[in-house]
Parts: C-alpha cells; structure tokens; sequence
C-alpha cells in the first residue's frame, strides 16, 4: 500500500524516497539519501560520489546538501520504506533518524513506513517517539473503486467495472494485496471478454458473462494465484483453451527419489524424531522387557508428538536405528556419513545446534509424515 | 560436495588435465611397481588413450541427455523479455505487476553431477542468450551483502572476459567496486548495452547479432535448498524493484522438489515470481544409457567382472544416484587393471593387438601360461600340443592371437544375444530377470544364466506370451540382429523372419478356422440343454487333452529357439580362455577404495596395530593387550572394557600395570600404589589423544569420569 509514493509527486515537495531492504547497510542507505538529495532538485548535474560511513558524515555531508540546494525554506521529507529493516543495522541509526531535525537544525520530516506495529520498534536505548499514523485496510468498495479507474481503453468503464465486481466476488476471501488484484485482473480480463468479441454477448449481458467467467476464475485461484503455474503459462493456456489439467503445478511434482539407504537413513531419523527414547527398546529389540500398558500414558503421547514437532537426536541413535530397520547388515561406511551430510544439505534433515561441534551432532528431522509415507513404499 | 571428497579414489584422480603434467611420473610408477620388462610404458599410453575415449564418450552422451532440458531452458528465456524487447505500451503491459522470470530446474537428488550440467548450461546460455551469467552457491552468500557482492563481481568480469580489450573498463571497476548496490549495477547494465549498441552501429558486426540489444542477465543459484530463506527474500524483493530496468531471470537449482519454493518463500515473496518448472532425466536413466554406450558395446576392449560391476551399481543405487561417481569408479577400474595386469597391454582393439602379441617378450608369455583359464585350455588339449604351448614361445603367440579374436567374436555375440534375451525378458510379468538390462547382463556375467531358477521361470513365463507381444518382440529381435556386427547372424535373422511369415500364416489359418468355428456353434445352438450341456463336457475333456494348436507349437518353437542361442552366446566370460586379459575383477580392492569405511579401519589400527605397523613385536594373539603397543592402543583396548562412562583412576591403574608387565619382575621394586610420573604422562596424553579422536569426552555427571561416544566393547 505504498501510496504514498504517489502523494509527493504531484505536490512537487523536495524528497527523497529509499526502500530499507535494497540498502541493506547503514552506509549504503546514508549515501543514497545523500545521492538522491543532490539529484532531486538538479537533476543536470553529475554528482560526485561521497563516502558516508557513520551517521556523524550523514548530519554534516546533509547540512551542506540542503543549503547548496538551497532547501531551507522548504520542508524536505525523507520516506523509509520497509522501515522494520532498520532494527537489523546499527543501534544508533533509528533514533538518529528519529531526530534527524534536531540534529541537522533543518526543517526535515522523515516517514517510516512499515506493516507493523511501532511497539516492535522501540529499541532498547530509547528513542522519540515518532507520530503514529494507521493507514487502514481497504474495503471492498475502495478496492473496486481502485481498480475500476484504470479500465483499458478498448471498453467502457461500466464493462469493466462489472468484470472487478465479479473478480473480487471470488478473490476478496483470499486476496486484499491490490497489487496482485490487479495483476490478476489483467491477466483474465481477456478471457472475460471473449463471449463478446466473438459476438455471443453484449456489454450489458453480465449474467452470461458471469457463466462464462466464473469457473475460470476460480481455477486461476488454485492455480497462478498460489503460484503454481507461471502467469506466462496461464496466459498461454488462455490462448490454446486447453484445460489446465495437462500442466501440473509445482506441488504435484512432490516425489523425490532418494537412494536405498538414504531412505532408510530418513526414516530411521523421523523414527529418532518422533518416538521418545525411552520406548527404542520397545521397538527395536527383538527380546525386550514386557510391554507396560499405561493406557493413559499412551494416549497422552499419541495425541503430544506430532504436535509439538520433531525433537532432536544424537548421531549414534539414529544409527542404531538404522542398523535395526535394514534388514541386511549395514558397514558404517564414510558413504552413510556423508550421505547423512548431503541430507542436510538438502533439509530433509536439520542440524540442531552449533555446525562445528564434532562430538556427538544433533539432528532433527524436518519432513513430515506424508513425505516418509511416500518414500517407505 | 562432500560426498566425493570423503573416499579414498577421488583424491588420487583428479581431472585429467592435472595428469598430463604428471605423465612422465606416472609412467614411472607403472614401471617401478611392476619391476621390469612388462611393458609398463605401452600399458600406460594405452591405459591413457582409453580413458580419453571413455571421457569424451561419456561427455558425449551427457551432452545428448541434457539438450532437450536446454532447448527448453533457452526458449524460456528468449521468451521471458521479449516484453521487454517490445517496450510495448499497451494497457495490458502497463497494468500487469512485473514478474521474475523464473526457472525452477528440478535436478535430482545427486548433487555431486549438478556441476557439471552448470558448467555445461551456462555454456550453452552464453553461446546463445547472453553474455550476463552470475552462478551463485549458498555456501558463499551468508548475507544479502555477500550475495550482492559475488554477482557484480562475476557480472561485471564475464563482461570483461567477452571483450577482453577493454582493460581501462576493468580497473575502473575494480576501483570503485565498494559500492555494491542494485543501482550501481543497474547503470552499469546500462553502460554496458549502451556501449554494445554503439559498437555494433559503428562496426556494423554480425557476429554480436546472436545476442540481443539488452540481453537478459541470468542469475543462477546453484543450490536453492541451501540458501538462507532471508537473503533470497531480499534479493528477490529489491530485484522486483528494478525489473523494469534491469532484465533480469532467475533460474533455481532444485535436488528435492519444487516444493522447497513454497517452503522458503512466503507467498508475498514467491507472488514476485513467474516460475516456470523443468525437470532433468533421472539419474538412474542416465546411469542406464552410460552402462549401456560404455559397456555393452564391442568399441571398448576393456570390460568389467560381475562383481566388480556390481560394486559399482550398488554404490550408485544405495548410496549416492551419482553417474558422475560411477564413472569415477569405472576410470578407477581402468587404471587399476592396466596396473596390475601385466598381460593388459592385450587388452587394445584387436589390429593392434595382433602386432603387439609379436613383441610379446618371454616373461610375459610365462605370465599367459600362468593365467588360470590358460591353463584350463591347456589341459584340454591333446599331449604334443601341451608341451609346445608350454615350451615354445611362438605357439603360444600364435595361440594367444586366435584365443583373443575369439573372444572378440564372442563379445560381439554377447551383446545382441543379451539385448534380444533383454526384450523377452522386460516385458515379462513380474520380471524374473531384472527390468534393466544391466541386472540381466549381471546374471549373465555371474554364471550360466541358463541354469537359475530365474531363467527357468522366465521362460515358463515366455511360453505364455500372446500372439500380438510375441511377433512384435522378433521383430525388434531381428532389427537388433541386422543392425549388429556380428557375422554369424545371417542364419538367426533368417531363422527369425521365418517364425515371423509362419506366425503371419498362421493369422489366416486362424480367420478361416473362425468362420467354422462359429457354424459349429450354431449347430449346438438348437440342441435341447440336456445335449448341451454334454457336448460341453464333452468340449472340455477334449480341450484337455488335445494336442497343441499350431500357434503354441510354433510358440514353443521359438521359445527354445531363443533358449539355444542364449546357450550358445551368452556363456559367462570367465569360462572363457584369456578373460584375464579384458575383464577387471578384482571386486576388492575396487571396495577398499570406493568404500572407505573410517570406523573399522580407526578399530583395527587401534585394535590390532600389527595390522598396520606391521611390527612383529605387535603380532598378539586373541584379546590380550601386548604391552609393546603404543600407548593409544593399550588405554583403547582398556576402555573397550568399560561402560558408559570411565573412571579416570581406575583406567589409569589398569594402564599402569599392562605397561608395568613390559618391565617383567624385575622392575616392581618401586612401590606399586605409587604409579610412575612418566607413566601418568603417557596415560594423559593416550586419553587426550582418545578424545581427539571422539572416542570419548569429559562428562559433568561425575567427577574423575569421562563419557564415552562410542558403544559395544569386546
């Protein structure tokens, strides 16, 4: 909902506009600043590069930026977008930001923009607290009325706004990012339209228009919405009128195949994973102890462990396990090492704590049920 | 990866191109080993050549394998910024958020051979997309910063590489490279299409028109899986940023599924994207066309046993799905059998070989008397011939000669005997033999394939085969005859195109027999139940002990035909005079290399350091500890004793006294409680040294105790 962007443009006020992921450091953030504010107002002018690496150079290298462009009569604003990012840079840096017109001495605003709330943002050294400003979400009439504005010019506006109506009758439950509306009414628009190029229908003829887009609309809702084909597919997909069938989407394709005793090693590791130590034994010995039956506690197990996720194991009992389920006698070769190396790799399995700890590693397993279900047929 | 570099074969050989230099060296080693004569020189260079012709063979077919996925690949990203070629106005382009271009390319899970298909596509990008390729590894872009950072570095210098006469360009760059930002890189994109434009107005070059005005730059991350969900999140949101300027595509290397997208990306991010899925052919179809291109065929002289073969796909089926280790081990049999084998210098195409046998010194026809298959040919010979095959060098020569175009014929046999016993026996229910022919020509190797149970039931089952499978079955029988280069299969085609015309005919017997059979019926139709039901019974006791029809008679017929040549053709090769010469066997220490287990070897050097240290003073029997061991061994074999966790004190008295005994009697005149300083110093730095090697580690549950991490004992 970066409208605001759009709000300093046409009052022409001096700005400057800087998204927090794109300069991921401090410094690069202080210099774009610092580079925009020389371009925004003569634009003619190559700028020269300045190193800024501290906030220090930023408040100075600022005051002279505003007074050769001769700002001090104006107030100048400074838009951080994404402004959450800055938590992650130096300690300094958002308070200083926070009193950026104390420090300069110059008549400057600076924006945060942000989804979240400011609570998260109060660090730690205290700061000024900025004035909050919520902007509220959208309703459905805003969001139609948004995206009516915008019609192509081969239509007229009523038409269009009859096809969004119906778009965001099947989209609002999922969608209210109005970036990806529009994308999506874009990319259907045209299928919408082809009862009436080809003459079956009117402009005024919603109702058939309904019947034929409807459907449409909601397999493009399994389908690009959640990314599973490409927008460039569904586009051509539209072309050929094939059914989208014949594409299968990034989830069908869930198979993996791993060799023998990587699947062993798997499903060794979610056993490890899921079933408490205390019950290998049970499980695995082939002359254990009695079998307790304390109802209660089991129930009480089977209800906890595949909630509360997978725990971690050392190294040795996920071998002993192996050893256990493989029928044949299993050499601990260097190749089952690094096979358990090249699933972690591939975050089947996790290592849990520090990286360089060679004594006894942990391991988690981060598949799920489903997954070794697939791979132990 | 770390799946190669753990065993023991993958160091020693490395890339050819290191080899070269080595050459000379090399060649010494074969000779020093063998001692003398043996043609140690000659054996390298053939051992060498061989190998380049299997490399380039297997870069052929690897090459082969993966056009089709690059086609695919290239159309897609010719395709992905022709909009962006347009610059089109239209209401649509405008509207429409702009998306990454995205490849999802679903690689399998054998890391190890991705390097290659990298290597190979950024190849055929440049030559054909752009000059713009950025490969990116996880292990290298912990942060935003660092992944920023790696791609203008390799952007801006394949620049460079393409016109390597701009040398000021680079050191500019290189000067004021501190600024790593998607701005900076986009006025350099700028710079740099500017300038390409500007050259090829003013040169008027054709050669610059296989890449576009504005190629796309291509980021490719090597391993998605790897990377760290926030710095892809980041990269990706400040590239949708500048997509509008910057063309960029994204291409995802995949091991798992494509899945793993979903899992690292939230939806806002993965919105951002526009991905497109390609899969690669699974490595085991791979593995099936190398096995097939390198070992059935007759254009190699050298040939792997059965055991050793297996090794091989064993490692690849249970461990790592890695054609590239595979091939490793195959180069790795190659050099092994030159090495060994002194007769090897045999084993050549079969003209050379003719004029090698001429050469042939004395020792090593001595070395082809003792070959035991040799021998076995001997004995069957009558008396005279034994002694001159024993005696006169020129005998054997001659023998050798024959012996070996024997064999050759026999290979060639082979194959089109195995690949038309392969059609049978792939189409089978449940199949018997193996679904792939490379079980089928493991079994065949092993031993006479005619004799298991399993050749057995597979022909029962070919007796059953319908008409349809059948003729289509000798039909690819007979194109896989015509089209080999064995000589002695004029007969068997003809053979086979006869049961094909007989089987034809027997269609049309069939068509006239149908039309009586059904008049019959009719016939029967008006008969009251009670005479029908007898002439079925009737039917039925005929059915069963009828004679054969034509169609099963004819079916039998072929079956045993099949099962005759199999007899004659497909004999085991060691049963075969000379197989030393050709076929590697040595499955062993194929396993030692390729199967490196560090645990059993660290236990046996500690357990039984003669075993290595080859001490006689080590030699020991059963579970006594020698006190002659070093130190490390002795507390090992003490700790073995132990459970879970270790009393310092007690392990560092029973160390005392097993080092005390060395001593003998004569040396227990110091007090005993009191142990020896040195002997405590030597204790110490054994367990320090034990721990070094994670067999144990201290342990807060007790004092004076430590833990141990392994499990089992004596």
């Amino acid at each position: 909902m970066q409208v605001v962007f759009f709000f300093f443009y046409p009052l022409q006020l001096p700005h400057v506009f800087v998204n927090c992921v794109e300069y991921f450091t401090s410094r690069l953030l202080l210099e774009e600043i610092l580079i925009q504010l020389q371009s925004c107002c003569s634009e003619t002018e190559q700028t020269s590069h300045v190193p800024c690496d501290t906030f220090n150079d930023f408040v100075r290298l600022f005051k002279q930026a505003v007074v050769s462009r001769e700002l001090q009569d104006q107030t100048l604003y400074i838009v951080l977008d994404r402004a959450e990012q800055l938590r992650e840079m130096e300690a300094n840096i958002l308070p200083a930001f926070l009193r950026l017109q104390e420090l300069t001495d110059r008549n400057v605003t600076v924006v945060l923009l942000s989804e979240i709330v400011w609570e998260l943002f109060r660090p730690n050294i205290g700061c000024f607290e900025p004035f909050t400003l919520y902007f509220p979400d959208y309703s459905i009439g805003h969001l139609q009325k948004i995206l009516s504005q915008n019609h192509p010019p081969e239509y007229s506006a009523d038409f269009y706004a009859a096809y969004i109506n119906i778009l965001l009758g099947v989209f609002y439950m999922v969608c209210r990012d109005l970036k990806e509306l529009q994308h999506l009414a874009v990319l259907n628009f045209s299928k919408y339209c082809e009862p009436v190029v080809r003459g079956e229908a009117n402009e005024r003829d919603t109702r058939k228009l309904w019947k034929n887009i409807e459907p449409h609309l909601k397999k493009a809702m399994q389908t690009v919405y959640l990314r599973e084909i490409s927008s460039s597919q569904w586009e051509r997909l539209q072309c050929d009128n094939r059914e989208p069938g014949q594409l299968k989407g990034l989830s069908a394709h869930t198979h993996v195949e791993l060799p023998y005793y990587s699947k062993f090693l798997l499903i060794a590791a979610y056993l490890a994973s899921y079933n408490p130590v205390r019950t290998d034994k049970r499980f695995f010995l082939k002359h254990h102890g009695k079998i307790r039956k304390t109802n209660f506690m089991k129930k009480h197990e089977k209800t906890s462990n595949h909630l509360l996720g997978p725990k971690p194991f050392p190294l040795d009992r996920l071998l002993a396990i192996l050893y256990s389920i493989v029928d044949n006698r299993v050499a601990p070769t260097a190749n089952i090492f690094s096979q358990i190396t090249s699933l972690v790799t591939l975050q089947l399995l996790s290592m849990v704590g520090h990286n360089d700890q060679l004594d006894g590693p942990r391991y988690k397993c981060t598949v799920s049920l489903d997954f070794i279900r697939a791979i132990a047929r | 990866m770390s799946t190669c570099s753990v065993s023991k074969g993958c160091f020693v050989f490395k890339p050819s191109p290191k080899k070269r230099r080595v050459t000379q060296e090399t060649a010494n080693d074969f000779r020093i080993k063998t001692d003398d004569s043996e043609d140690s020189e000659l054996r390298f260079i053939t051992c060498q050549s061989l190998w380049n012709q299997i490399k380039s063979e297997t870069e052929q077919i690897q090459e082969d394998l993966n056009k089709q996925l690059f086609d695919n690949l290239v159309s897609f990203l010719r395709q992905s910024h022709s909009e962006f070629q347009e610059k089109t106005s239209e209401w649509t382009c405008r509207m429409k958020s702009r998306e990454i271009p995205t490849a999802a390319l679903v690689l399998g899970v054998n890391v190890t051979d991705h390097d290659i298909t990298f290597k190979s596509l950024s190849e055929v990008l440049q030559n054909n997309i752009t000059p713009y390729i950025a490969l990116l590894e996880a292990k290298d872009c912990p942060g935003i910063k660092n992944l920023m950072q790696k791609l203008m570095g390799q952007l801006m210098n394949c620049y460079i590489d393409v016109d390597s006469l701009e040398d000021e360009d680079y050191v500019q760059v290189s000067q004021n490279r501190i600024r790593c930002s998607m701005t900076s890189l986009i006025s350099w994109y700028e710079s740099v299409t500017k300038k390409t434009d500007s050259e090829n107005l003013s040169k008027k070059r054709t050669s610059s028109s296989r890449h576009w005005q504005s190629p796309p730059v291509v980021v490719i991350f090597k391993d998605m899986e790897s990377f760290t969900t926030k710095v892809l999140q980041d990269f990706i949101v400040i590239s949708s940023q500048h997509i509008r300027e910057l063309p960029l595509v994204l291409i995802f290397g995949i091991a798992t599924s494509p899945m793993i997208i979903h899992n690292l990306l939230p939806h806002s991010v993965s919105s951002l994207l526009c991905i497109e899925l390609f899969q690669s052919l699974s490595c085991k179809e791979h593995l099936s066309t190398v096995i097939d291109k390198l070992l059935l065929t007759t254009q190699f002289p050298f040939k792997l046993g059965e055991k050793v073969l297996q090794v091989l796909i064993n490692i690849f089926l249970y461990h790592d799905f890695s054609v590239q280790n595979f091939i490793k081990g195959f180069q790795l049999c190659i050099i092994e059998h030159f090495y060994s084998q002194p007769l090897s210098v045999l084993c050549c195409q079969l003209v050379d070989a003719k004029k090698r046998i001429n050469y042939l010194s004395h020792d090593q026809c001595e070395n082809i008397r003792r070959l035991p298959s040799f021998r076995r040919y001997v004995e069957g010979q009558v008396s005279e011939k034994q002694i001159a095959l024993l005696t006169e060098d020129s005998c054997i020569k001659e023998v050798t000669l024959k012996l070996l175009e024997d064999l050759n014929v026999y290979h060639e046999n082979y194959v089109s005997v195995l690949r038309c016993l392969h059609v049978f026996t792939s189409s089978l229910p449940k199949y018997p033999l193996g679904k792939q022919i490379r079980e089928l020509h493991c079994a065949c190797l092993e031993n006479r394939v005619w004799e298991t149970e399993e050749y057995e039931s597979s022909l029962q089952l070919a007796r059953m085969l319908n008409k349809s499978d059948l003729v289509t079955m000798l039909q690819q029988c007979v194109e896989i005859f015509v089209s080999s280069s064995g000589k002695e299969f004029d007969k068997t085609v003809e053979k086979l195109k006869d049961f094909l015309t007989q089987f034809q005919k027997l269609e049309e017997a069939f068509q006239e027999q149908d039309v009586s059979v059904s008049s019959q019926k009719e016939l029967q139709k008006k008969t009251d139940l009670y005479h029908l039901q007898k002439t079925l019974l009737e039917l039925k006791e005929s059915r069963r002990s009828k004679k054969l029809t034509k169609f099963e008679m004819l079916r039998f017929e072929v079956v045993d035909y099949i099962d005759s040549l199999v007899r004659n053709y497909l004999v085991p090769a060691d049963h075969k005079t000379l197989h030393e010469i050709v076929y590697f066997n040595t499955a062993s220490v194929l396993r030692e290399h390729l199967n490196a287990a560090p645990r059993i070897a660290l236990h046996t050097a500690l357990n039984n350091p003669y075993c290595y240290l080859k001490n006689q003073a080590l030699k020991s029997g059963g579970g006594s500890i020698s006190n002659k061991a070093p130190d490390i061994c002795i507390v090992y074999k003490l700790h073995l004793e132990c459970g879970r966790l270790i009393n310092l004190v007690d392990w560092l008295e029973a160390f005392s006294t097993v080092v005390m005994a060395a001593e003998g009697p004569n040396a227990d005149a110091p007090s005993s409680d009191q142990v020896d300083d040195i002997i405590h110093a030597r204790f110490i730095r054994a367990v320090s040294e034990l721990e070094l090697l994670g067999f144990i580690k201290p342990s807060k549950q007790k004092t004076d105790h430590v833990a141990r991490l392994t499990w089992g004992g004596c």
